[in-house]
């Protein structure tokens, strides 16, 4: 059996490695959307700042994908390196819902991409912007799989167990279980609003720095229109999710209000903030708001839930971690749906592009619909805890019998490779976005380039999307297999 | 109902794998040729001939492994806890290569050699190790109670280092031979000079596996040198030493996409002695597709998906090839 160390090692890894992708996949389906939305819109009015648009971010779009592809590869095959027992049982569900995702929407994107990237002199233009639509299809297509897999790990239901293995019973039932709609919804927002917010800091740090051309106003104007749209949404969402949650992982709500037990009379209190001690079985310095907690959860003035001390105590998550997560992603919400008021009000009195304070505001809240996304997705892996297919399978049970040298050595490698490979790239993604779109017909506009011998302005890298050398020299370089 | 569905996913699966090892094994291939070529310009030239292409060549190995997860997750777990370390380094090597198509344009031109190293290595660190995981693969992996019962370490044996050298032969004339395909001038030239010693070594390299392979595993030759199956196994030697032949001759000739055609045509032969020196088992020596396989309920579900978008993607991943099908040179690019 593996060591307890192996295991913690192992569940790290994970974690680090599934944090560091998701960030990319996110931006991806945000980007793939946004990017057909403004080739529909050039096709359409034929309004060249679209297209530069599309120019512009459809570079970054390239980096970030490469970024996706390659650390999903090794989501792939960590399933059967680290977690074989659980693959040994759960295969069977998640094996094939892990092989539509890839013959549905990893091909898809695959394949129209570099037309997408590399194709604007060798197809039409409607079949361009088809190899951009079925790129954005393909990534949302890719989110619903893998979140109808995940889904089912956390509510599972349309199965058997035979000789100690899942054999799958109703595919309709696995596909289409409890949690599935609430978490594909709130993903797929989380996404959008995560895209919505980098694209508006991106706009607000030029308006900042004086640039002020339609190009630039226009991706600050379409970032925080979406904000004020869907921000709300994701809340309203959100509350679905939390209901469903309460309804079929009741000890995950409990942990994220830190609720140990009922009180004899009276609502449940909302705690706001304090400190949940899980061998105490209570939470310190804890600021409490009464009522609060039964409103927002059942929707009524003393409506009770179950508390922790509902559940043996090995049935428990980690209430600090859990308690916190859920706090960093609700403030960062609202936080979000008042940006998108505030711009509104500005918008309504004509001074949205000037106000140096909402743009500063706008700027420093560019990562945080990542941030909010990665909390939210801690608050429902680390929620629950201890179990790997919810009720079913621990954990501790599923991971491989490797020794804590080699999970080591692995763990140490994947960081090292992480933080040198992706933090390379995301220092390109944001000198490409402080590089800004070029104007119609400016220096910067990369339909003009078209190369050739004796062409002033002949790219060296006719197969880069990229039509300008970056200045200063990034920090770190890569480290070699 | 009388579909055999084991055996049509073992079909799939090695048809995955097959593509990606003859797609994704030219691109590999480019990365082993960089260090042949100082010219930052030929080498820009080098890597566009697959920057359309790369991501959906890779997928195929997504497919492998997820097909391989859906239909035999015995298979999956077992081989993937057999090599886990030289899985780790594979994936590690996919990744630095894998950006360094974006990065390497997006760097200044002092940080550029960092993206070319990153390529290089990642590349050459890729094919070791799937070269050393084929050789091991061949050695078998020892099993107990449904999980893998060997060392963190078992994997490295002199024949799987020696199948990993094989394999850097091979990705490096398939891509060699893309290249003259794809390129002209001196870069072609060049290729053209570095195919023909590569083609030498691969025939080597193919004997001696041969050789080796047989001597190595008693029931491999018990298979091969038996009868009938030596009268219908003759037939892949005879073919590849007509290959070689016809490729040494094809790149005397002036050649465009035969000296690529006809390596293909080697690697799948070889790729078809593996199969028929291991069928039917999933993981040598012992597991069968049979014994591997998932529930039933689980297969028949997802081939027909498989059975349906297959085709698809095989469609449209040819009109990618379609659409960016020709020369590649520094000056016009894809800009007609």
């Amino acid at each position: 059996m593996p060591s307890v160390n192996a295991l913690l090692l192992a569940r790290v890894q994970f974690g680090f490695t599934i944090s560091f992708h998701i960030i990319f996949p996110a931006i991806t389906i945000g980007l793939a959307s946004y990017l057909a939305v403004l080739e529909g819109c050039w096709l359409h009015t034929r309004n060249e700042v679209f297209r530069t648009l599309y120019l512009f971010w459809s570079k970054i779009f390239a980096i970030n994908f490469g970024m996706g592809v390659v650390s999903g590869l090794v989501m792939a095959y960590e399933f059967g390196t680290n977690w074989s027992r659980f693959s040994d049982f759960a295969g069977g569900i998640t094996g094939p819902l892990l092989t539509y995702e890839v013959l549905t929407a990893f091909f898809l994107e695959g394949g129209f991409l570099g037309v997408m990237l590399f194709g604007w002199q060798r197809v039409g233009l409607g079949l361009h912007f088809f190899a951009t639509l079925m790129v954005a299809v393909g990534t949302l297509v890719s989110a619903t799989w893998i979140l109808a897999s995940n889904s089912w790990m956390q509510t599972p239901q349309g199965y058997d167990i035979i000789s100690g293995r899942v054999v799958p019973t109703d595919w309709l039932a696995v596909i289409l279980n409890p949690s599935f709609p609430f978490r594909l919804a709130h993903m797929g927002v989380a996404a959008f609003l995560a895209t919505a917010l980098m694209v508006g800091a991106a706009g607000a740090w030029h308006l900042l720095r004086g640039r002020d051309d339609p190009g630039i106003r226009m991706m600050t104007s379409m970032a925080m229109w979406m904000l004020l749209v869907v921000a709300p949404i994701q809340a309203v969402v959100g509350d679905l999710h939390g209901l469903n949650t309460l309804q079929h992982q009741p000890v995950k709500i409990a942990a994220i209000e830190a609720h140990w037990e009922n009180q004899a009379s009276g609502g449940v209190p909302l705690t706001l903030v304090g400190w949940p001690d899980q061998d105490r079985e209570t939470t310190r310095l804890g600021v409490e708001l009464p009522h609060l907690g039964s409103l927002i959860l059942t929707h009524s003035w003393d409506g009770q839930f179950r508390g922790l001390k509902d559940f043996p105590r090995e049935d428990r998550p980690n209430v600090a971690i859990v308690f916190w997560s859920f706090r960093v992603m609700v403030g960062l919400c609202l936080l979000m749906i008042a940006l998108g008021l505030w711009a509104a009000w500005l918008r309504w009195r004509g001074s949205l592009y000037r106000t140096r304070s909402l743009l500063r505001v706008a700027l420093w809240m560019g990562p945080t619909g990542l941030v909010a996304m990665l909390a939210g997705w801690i608050t429902t892996e680390v929620g629950r805890q201890p179990w790997v297919v919810y009720g079913v399978m621990r954990t501790a049970q599923a991971v491989s019998a490797h020794g804590a040298a080699e999970v080591g050595l692995s763990l140490a490698l994947f960081i090292l490779v992480y933080v040198t490979v992706f933090g390379a790239g995301v220092a390109y993604m944001l000198r490409l976005m402080a590089h800004g779109p070029g104007l119609p017909g400016g220096p910067m506009d990369a339909t003009q380039v078209k190369g050739g011998p004796g062409q002033p302005r002949q790219p060296l890298r006719p197969l880069s999307v990229v039509a300008e050398p970056l200045h200063s020299a990034p920090t770190g370089g890569p480290v070699q297999g | 109902m009388g579909i055999d569905l084991p055996l049509i996913w073992a079909v799939i699966i090695l048809f995955s794998v097959m593509m990606y090892v003859v797609m994704d094994g030219f691109d590999l291939g480019i990365g082993l040729l960089y260090p042949f070529v100082r010219g930052k310009a030929d080498r820009d030239v080098m890597m566009n001939t697959v920057a359309p292409v790369w991501d959906g060549n890779e997928t195929w190995l997504v497919l492998g492994g997820a097909g391989l997860l859906a239909a035999f997750p015995l298979a999956y777990l077992v081989v993937l806890s057999a090599f886990y370390l030289p899985i780790i380094f594979m994936l590690l090597g996919l990744i630095c290569r894998g950006v360094a198509f974006e990065f390497r344009f997006k760097a200044s031109d002092q940080n550029c050699h960092w993206w070319d190293k990153a390529f290089i290595g990642g590349s050459a660190v890729a094919t070791f190790f799937q070269g050393a995981i084929l050789g091991a693969y061949i050695d078998g992996i020892p099993v107990e109670n449904r999980a893998y019962a060997g060392a963190a370490l078992d994997w490295l044996t002199p024949f799987s280092v020696f199948t990993a050298v094989s394999l850097f032969v091979a990705y490096a004339l398939l891509g060699c031979t893309w290249l003259i395909l794809k390129t002209e001038g001196a870069l072609q030239a060049r290729m053209k000079a570095i195919a023909r010693p590569l083609t030498w070594a691969l025939l080597a390299v193919i004997v001696a596996v041969s050789v080796w392979t047989p001597l190595a595993h008693a029931a491999i030759a018990h298979r091969w040198f038996s009868m009938p199956n030596l009268f219908w196994f003759a037939p892949v030697p005879i073919l590849v030493s007509v290959a070689c032949w016809q490729l040494l001759q094809s790149l005397r000739r002036d050649p465009s996409a035969g000296p690529f055609l006809l390596t293909l045509c080697l690697i799948f032969l070889c790729y078809t002695g593996f199969g028929i020196s291991l069928w039917p088992n999933v993981v040598p020596p012992s597991i069968s597709i049979r014994d591997a396989a998932g529930p039933p309920q689980s297969l028949g579900f997802t081939l027909v998906g498989a059975l349906l978008i297959i085709p698809m993607i095989l469609g449209y991943t040819a009109w990618g090839y379609y659409v960016f099908r020709g020369k590649i040179n520094a000056s016009s690019g894809y800009h007609e």
